[in-house]
C-alpha cells in the first residue's frame, strides 16, 4: 500500500521551544490514524508540517509523495483540512462559505456549487444554506468546516480535535459521518486527546507526549500491550492518604496508580481486586471494575493524565 | 467522483480569490459609498464653506497659493480621506482575519500562498479606495472644485496615497498581538498626520523641526500631489517626486507585510 504521509526524524522548534522532537510516521492509503496526546504535545505542529503549512525545522517528510517545502500548493490542492479551531468567514452564509473556499482550488464555479450542495446535504446542514456563519451553534460550525474541508474531494482528510468542545449528539454525528467517509475509503488523519474518540475513529494511533512518540499500534494492541485487561478503582475519603493506600494495595495487582480523587488498581481480574481490599479491611467508598481503556495506557505511558 | 484539479498556476492563484472578495464586498459597499458621499460633503460645508468664509475675509489667499480656502482644503481632504479609508480597511479586518475569524488560516490551507492572500487583499482595498475617491471626486466636481483634464488623475493619485498608508498598516496589524496597539497608531500616527500634513494649512506655518517631520509623512506628499491635479496646477518633477516616494512606502510596506504575514500563518 502506499505511503500518503512518510516522516522522519520529523522536528520543529520555535525558537528556543522545541515542540516536535524527532518523530517518525507513516499514514497509509485508506486507514485512519490518530495522534493521540494531552494538549501542547506537539500534536497541532505535527500536522501542520504535514499540511504543508509550516515547514519542519528538520528531518525528512513526503505527503503524497512530494515535498512539503517545495510542493506546498500542489499538495494542500489534494488535502482537506479540519482545523482545530474554526475559520470560517462570518460575514458569509453557509453556502457561500462553501462556494468561496472551492474557488480557492481552482474549481470551476459549476463545479463547486454542485459539490457544495452534495457536502451541505451530507453534514445535514441543507436547511441551513442561507444562514449567516455566526447563527449557528458550535456543532453545526464544526460540521460545516468539515464540510469545507472535503470541497476540493481530498486524498487524506486531517482533522485537528475535531470534536473538541461540541456535546454528546454533536459528536456522535460528527462521528458518524467520519465513518462514513473512512468507508468510502477516505484516508483519515486525526488528532484527539479523547481516548474514546480514539477508539471510534482510528484504526492505528500513536501516542505522542512532549513531542516524542511514546507508543504506536491500533488501539487494542496498544491497551493489551501496556495495560491489564482490567482495572479496579477504588474512591476513598478525602482525607484518606492515597499514596499510603496505593502501597498497602499493591500485592493486590499488577500496577497500582494514586490518582487526586482515585486509586487505580490494574489487574487480570478486578473482582478478585475487590475481593482482596475487603480482605485487607479497608473501606472503600465506592468500587468499580471496568475494561481498560487508552486512557489507562496514556498514564501508563507518561504517568499523567490526558484529560485537558 | 474524481474532481479536477488545476495546476497551480504561478500567478493564477491570486485571482481565485475574486469569489471571496465579491461576496464580502456585496455585503458593505452600499454602506461605505453612501458614507463616503455624506462625509465629504459635510466636511466641505463646514469647512470649505463655513470656515473658509473667514480664512478668505482674512486675506490669506496668497499663503494658500492663490487658492480660496475651499479650493484649497478640497483636495486635501480627498487625499486625507484615502489614507483613513486604508488605515481602516487594513487594520481592524487583517487582525480579525488572523485572530477572531481565522480567515487567513482557513485560506492559507489551500493553495493559496502567503502572497496571494496579501494581494488579494491589496486588491480589494484598492478597489474600495477607487470607489471611495471617485465618490469624492463627484462630490468636488458638484462644488466646481475640480479643474478638467489633470483632474482625473486626482483618483488614481488618491489611491496611491491609500495604498502608501495600506501596505504599512497591514504589516502593522499582522505584527500586533492585541487591538489596543491600533489606539496607538491613531494617536500617534493618523490623527497627527490628518492635521498636520498640509490639508488644512500650508505645513510651511509649521515650526521648522515639525515642518521637517511633516514632509516626511507619506500624506504630506499624498496632499501635495493631489492637491496640483484637481487645482490643475501639476508640477511634472514635484510630482514625480510625491509618486515615487509614496511607492517607497508602497513597496517597503508590502515587503514587511509579507514578512509578518508569513510569520505568523507559516510559523
Amino acid at each position: 500500500m502506499q505511503a500518503l504521509v512518510e516522516a522522519r526524524g520529523l522536528r520543529k522548534s520555535y525558537g528556543t521551544v522545541e515542540a516536535v522532537r524527532g518523530i517518525d510516521v507513516t499514514v497509509r492509503q485508506g486507514e485512519a490514524f490518530g495522534f493521540l496526546g494531552p494538549n501542547g504535545a506537539g500534536k497541532s505542529s505535527t500536522m501542520r508540517m504535514i499540511a504543508a503549512v509550516s515547514t519542519a525545522s528538520s528531518g525528512s517528510l513526503r505527503v503524497l509523495g512530494l515535498d512539503p517545502a517545495t510542493d506546498g500548493p500542489e499538495i494542500r490542492s489534494r488535502i482537506g483540512v479540519c482545523p482545530q479551531e474554526n475559520t470560517l468567514d462570518s460575514e458569509l452564509t453557509v453556502r457561500e462559505n462553501l462556494l468561496v473556499y472551492g474557488r480557492f482550488f481552482g474549481l470551476a464555479r459549476p463545479e463547486v456549487a454542485k459539490r457544495a450542495d452534495e457536502l451541505l446535504a451530507f453534514v445535514q446542514l441543507t436547511d441551513k444554506s442561507a444562514a449567516r456563519v455566526e447563527e449557528l451553534s458550535g456543532g453545526l460550525k464544526r460540521r460545516l468546516t468539515v464540510a469545507r474541508s472535503l470541497i476540493n474531494n481530498p486524498e487524506l482528510l486531517m482533522l485537528d480535535e475535531p470534536t473538541t468542545g461540541l456535546d454528546p449528539q454533536a459528536r456522535h454525528l460528527l462521528w458518524d459521518r467520519l465513518f462514513r467517509l473512512k468507508q468510502g475509503g477516505t484516508t483519515l488523519l486525526l488528532t484527539t486527546h479523547y481516548m474514546d474518540e480514539a477508539e471510534q475513529l482510528c484504526d492505528r494511533l500513536m501516542v505522542i507526549d512532549e513531542g516524542v512518540i511514546v507508543a504506536e499500534g491500533s488501539p487494542v494492541e496498544l491497551i493489551r500491550d501496556h495495560s491489564s485487561r482490567e482495572v479496579c478503582e477504588l474512591r476513598f475519603g478525602v482525607d484518606d492518604d492515597h499514596e499510603q493506600l496505593a502501597h498497602r494495595l499493591e500485592e493486590l495487582g499488577e500496577r497500582v496508580e494514586a490518582l487526586p480523587d482515585r486509586v487505580l488498581v490494574y489487574a487480570r481480574d478486578g473482582e478478585q481486586v475487590v475481593r482482596g481490599v475487603h480482605e485487607l479491611g479497608l473501606q472503600p467508598r465506592s468500587t468499580l471494575v471496568r475494561r481498560s481503556t487508552l486512557e489507562d495506557v496514556f498514564l501508563r505511558l507518561t504517568g499523567r493524565s490526558l484529560a485537558d | 467522483m474524481a474532481l479536477t484539479h488545476p495546476p497551480p498556476a504561478r500567478n493564477g492563484l491570486v485571482w481565485r480569490q475574486l469569489d471571496h472578495w465579491r461576496a464580502r464586498w456585496r455585503r458593505t459597499w452600499r454602506g461605505s459609498a453612501i458614507t463616503n458621499f455624506v462625509l465629504p460633503v459635510l466636511y466641505l460645508l463646514a469647512m470649505g464653506v463655513g470656515l473658509g468664509s473667514y480664512v478668505d475675509d482674512g486675506g490669506a489667499t496668497a499663503s494658500l497659493g492663490g487658492a480660496d480656502y475651499l479650493d484649497f482644503i478640497a483636495p486635501g481632504l480627498l487625499a486625507t480621506a484615502a489614507m483613513q479609508n486604508a488605515v481602516g480597511a487594513s487594520t481592524w479586518p487583517v487582525m480579525g482575519a488572523i485572530r477572531w475569524d481565522k480567515t487567513y488560516y482557513a485560506m492559507i490551507a489551500t493553495p493559496l500562498r502567503v502572497r496571494d492572500i496579501l494581494i488579494g487583499n491589496l486588491g480589494l482595498v484598492t478597489a474600495r479606495l477607487t470607489l471611495t475617491a471617485a465618490v469624492f471626486w463627484l462630490v468636488l466636481a458638484l462644488f466646481g472644485i475640480v479643474v478638467l483634464p489633470w483632474a482625473v488623475l486626482a483618483v488614481p493619485a488618491a489611491v496611491l496615497v491609500g495604498l502608501a498608508h495600506a501596505t504599512p498598516c497591514f504589516a502593522y496589524a499582522a505584527w500586533l498581538d492585541r487591538e489596543t496597539g491600533f489606539m496607538l497608531l491613531y494617536r500617534v500616527g493618523v490623527v497627527p498626520m490628518f492635521l498636520f500634513s498640509g490639508a488644512f494649512f500650508p505645513v510651511s506655518q509649521l515650526p521648522d523641526a515639525l515642518e521637517w517631520l511633516a514632509r516626511l509623512m507619506p500624506l504630506y506628499h499624498g496632499v501635495e500631489l493631489v492637491r496640483g491635479l484637481v487645482l490643475g496646477t501639476p508640477e511634472l518633477l514635484g510630482d514625480l517626486g510625491h509618486v515615487g516616494y509614496l511607492g517607497v512606502w508602497c513597496v517597503g510596506g508590502f515587503v514587511l507585510a509579507d514578512r509578518m504575514l508569513a510569520r505568523r500563518l507559516e510559523g
